[in-house]
């Protein structure tokens, strides 16, 4: 029972850091709203369904940006498919990123 | 409909009543509606899909997904009453969201709703050009997909009007399908349960009557391309004017075809003329890339021509007047060119001929709504403004007046031709100028009108652009406007085409402007050409200045029009109509305002074209008469001094455009 409560605690203090760094955002929460009885795993799936597509968008993503010279339009591209995903289940930080890095492909900044 | 389909209806209650509801053909929508709502889902991105599927079960919606477009196509081919609602993904590997936004807007004519991460306006505004009904921005939260039975609700009120437009069981289909007799469980429908439920009891009542009603009606006719085709050839046949459903049906000789269909395909097509005609600028546009086709696609398109350049001008109040001083500008012959663009371009309008209607009339706050058909007109790149303010010059002179009364409809058709002319940048001016020149002088009134609108547009565009909009440079770049609008529109835009002539015809006809003067008011025939004509010119400008103005339609104006050249050529050109009906109208009031005002003092294009979509487009002949000497006034006014003109004009104009319903 003490474990237990230290374990929600737990769980819900690094949730709560998540939100405080800036990771997530209140498209979470909605989320976890979303999540009811009839599907109790929602959020997990939805996150790990996530990670499987970024994990690929992101090989592909490593994968131009070994070619020379560098296809931004294809990058840009990638970006707007992982922002799109990433928004939709409230990652901010990497939305942010997705965001930023699809400036320098317009910029055509190599380095950023 | 739902319910006796089998399909799983989460909301159980109704059923028995909904059992003994069977609705004649087209209602789809089961009696615990919004609930039980058919939803396809196609994105690429499964995290999305996942959790699309997710909030829309929760919205007691069915769901079906899909990640590729291709299959969800086949899936709604197979299954035409299948679904509801299409939710529609922009950005998709196998095919183009608004490719797929087309082709269901054709083929199945059901409401669409496009989603993006990307939220900038030029992509908002290419969707509402395409005929989409709702542009959602992800993270999509689930207060958005709850709304989304009233795209619905709106499609099906106004196919019923125009598919039973001549029986009166239009309004208790729209009340029947918003009945569900208990939906307490969503916060849009708590209210209207209860009162629906208590109506429903009556309405069944008559549903059933209905029913045996509609079983003797003939179900929905599909107006595919081929049979629109017919038709256009049909009504071309009869002239338009002497197009009656009856004979129509008889010059078709299409089996199962029935006079009702006929008619309330008439009905749109007439506007859908009327549109073009106030999107004349951007036909000439279209015209331009046109002119690169084959000679036969020009000479249908003049037959059209005549016949939507009319129709439009109908339909579109706006569209007429600028159509008039276009034509007149543009030497009548450009005209006749744009009048074929634009009808072949308004044969696929009419097909998303009520989307783009209805669109606007439902988002006009929204880009997605209204912009699909403003997209058309903001998709013009802005390079056009500068080609179009040098052709405005010379043909803007002599249609100031002309301008002035095409204001609403020029804005239209500026932005058309701003669209336009971007498109079809060279190959289609030299063209149209060919070929308009060759095009019937009957058109006179075009050129006129195209030089008014230029110069009002010039208008416009000075004011919210600056200083390159000189009236005269207007007529001139109207050209470009059509010329480029072409090279785009090739595809599709057959009338844009047309519109181009028109625009080119417009510079090099300012000579003309006299004859058509006195033409335009003589040859009340050809109004549509001269909207067309007028509201590419006007379009133009108003384009020019919508970006300024920075509304969204100036935008997505010129983002739009390339976008929208994939589309089909309806869907642009409904689109650009309206959207350029739209931006002149309402939606963008800030930019229509001051487009319309500087046109004309007023205005009986601004309120006409957006009161009536539908009937009026007779309406606009008359203003367009006198629309003309305002817009020559005008663009004498113009020549003077037009940062004067504009803000004169803008601020009486705005208040009617403000007044108009949206």
């Amino acid at each position: 029972m003490e474990r237990n409560n230290n374990l929600h605690r737990q769980v819900a203090s690094l949730r709560q850091s998540l939100f405080d760094q800036g990771y997530v955002e209140e498209q979470f929460i909605e989320l976890e709203e979303l999540q009811d009885d009839a599907t109790p795993n929602f959020v997990e799936e939805v996150v790990t369904l996530f990670y499987n597509y970024s994990a690929r968008l992101i090989h592909n993503i490593d994968q131009s940006l070994e070619e020379h010279p560098l296809d931004f339009a294809k990058l840009d591209n990638f970006m707007h498919q992982f922002k799109g995903s990433s928004s939709s289940i409230g990652a901010k930080k990497v939305k942010i990123e997705c965001t930023q890095f699809m400036e320098y492909c317009r910029a055509r900044n190599v380095e950023g | 409909m739902n319910l006796g389909v089998g399909s799983v209806v989460k909301t159980m209650s109704g059923a028995s009543c909904s059992v003994s509801w069977k609705s004649g053909g087209s209602d789809k929508v089961s009696d615990q509606f919004p609930a039980g709502l058919r939803v396809l889902v196609v994105d690429d991105d499964p995290t999305c899909l996942m959790i699309l599927e997710k909030m829309l079960r929760n919205c007691h919606y069915e769901v079906t997904k899909s990640n590729r477009a291709e299959h969800a196509l086949s899936m709604l081919r197979e299954n035409r009453n299948g679904f509801d609602i299409v939710i529609s993904d922009v950005h998709m590997p196998d095919m183009d969201g608004f490719k797929l936004l087309e082709h269901v807007g054709l083929e199945m004519d059901l409401p669409v709703i496009m989603m993006s991460a990307d939220d900038s306006k030029d992509v908002v505004m290419k969707g509402v050009t395409h005929g989409a009904c709702d542009y959602l921005i992800k993270p999509v939260r689930i207060e958005a997909l709850k709304n989304i039975w009233q795209h619905v609700i709106r499609k099906k009120k106004h196919e019923l009007k125009d598919k039973d437009f001549d029986q009166s069981t239009s309004v208790e289909d729209g009340d029947q399908q918003q009945k569900p007799p208990e939906d307490v469980d969503y916060s849009s429908s708590a209210n209207e349960g209860s009162w629906k439920s208590s109506k429903r009891r009556k309405e069944e009542d008559e549903t059933e009557e209905r029913d045996d009603l509609s079983t003797s009606k003939k179900p929905r006719v599909v107006w595919s391309v081929e049979l629109h085709q017919q038709f256009v050839q049909a009504v071309n046949q009869l002239g338009i004017d002497k197009a009656v459903p009856k004979k129509i049906l008889e010059l078709m000789n299409v089996p199962g075809l029935t006079r009702e269909n006929v008619a309330s395909h008439l009905q749109k097509y007439r506007l859908y003329l009327r549109r073009l005609s106030g999107v004349s600028q951007h036909q000439n546009g279209l015209n331009n890339s046109f002119m690169g086709h084959p000679e036969a696609t020009y000479g249908t398109m003049t037959s059209f021509n005549g016949l939507e350049l009319q129709a439009l001008a109908a339909t579109g109040q706006l569209p007429a007047q600028s159509l008039a001083t276009l034509q007149a500008a543009a030497l009548g012959r450009s005209a006749t060119k744009s009048a074929i663009s634009m009808p072949l371009v308004d044969q696929r309008n009419l097909f998303s001929f009520e989307n783009p209607k209805l669109r606007f009339s439902e988002g006009q706050q929204q880009l997605n709504n209204s912009n699909k058909q403003i997209n058309l007109l903001h998709g013009i790149p802005t390079t056009m403004e500068p080609k179009q303010l040098a052709d405005l010059h010379q043909s803007s002179q002599s249609f100031v007046a002309m301008n002035m009364q095409g204001n609403a409809r020029m804005q239209q058709n500026n932005a058309l031709l701003m669209h336009m002319s971007q498109q079809q940048q060279q190959s289609s001016r030299a063209q149209m100028l060919n070929e308009t020149n060759n095009g019937q002088v009957s058109r006179p009134p075009l050129s006129m009108s195209q030089p008014a609108a230029v110069l009002s547009r010039n208008s416009i565009v000075d004011n919210v652009r600056g200083p390159i909009y000189n009236p005269v440079s207007q007529t001139s770049s109207m050209v470009d406007f059509s010329l480029n609008q072409t090279t785009e529109l090739q595809n599709n835009s057959f009338p844009l085409v047309s519109s181009n002539s028109g625009m080119s015809t417009l510079t090099s006809k300012r000579l003309l402007l006299e004859e058509v003067n006195s033409d335009i008011k003589g040859s009340r025939g050809f109004p549509p050409g001269y909207d067309i004509f007028e509201e590419l010119q006007q379009q133009k400008t108003p384009d020019w200045g919508l970006p300024n103005i920075g509304s969204n339609f100036g935008a997505s104006d010129h983002s739009s029009i390339p976008g929208t050249l994939d589309v089909s050529p309806s869907m642009l050109v409904q689109q650009g109509i309206s959207s350029m009906k739209k931006n002149g109208l309402n939606g963008n009031s800030p930019i229509g305002g001051p487009q319309l005002n500087l046109f004309s003092g007023g205005n009986l294009l601004p309120v006409k074209a957006e009161q009536l979509p539908d009937t009026s487009y007779q309406n606009t002949f008359f203003p367009e008469q006198f629309g003309q000497d305002d817009l020559m006034s005008a663009l004498l006014k113009q020549q003077e001094s037009v940062g004067q003109v504009e803000t004169e004009f803008g601020f009486d104009g705005y208040s009617p455009l403000d007044n108009l319903p949206v």
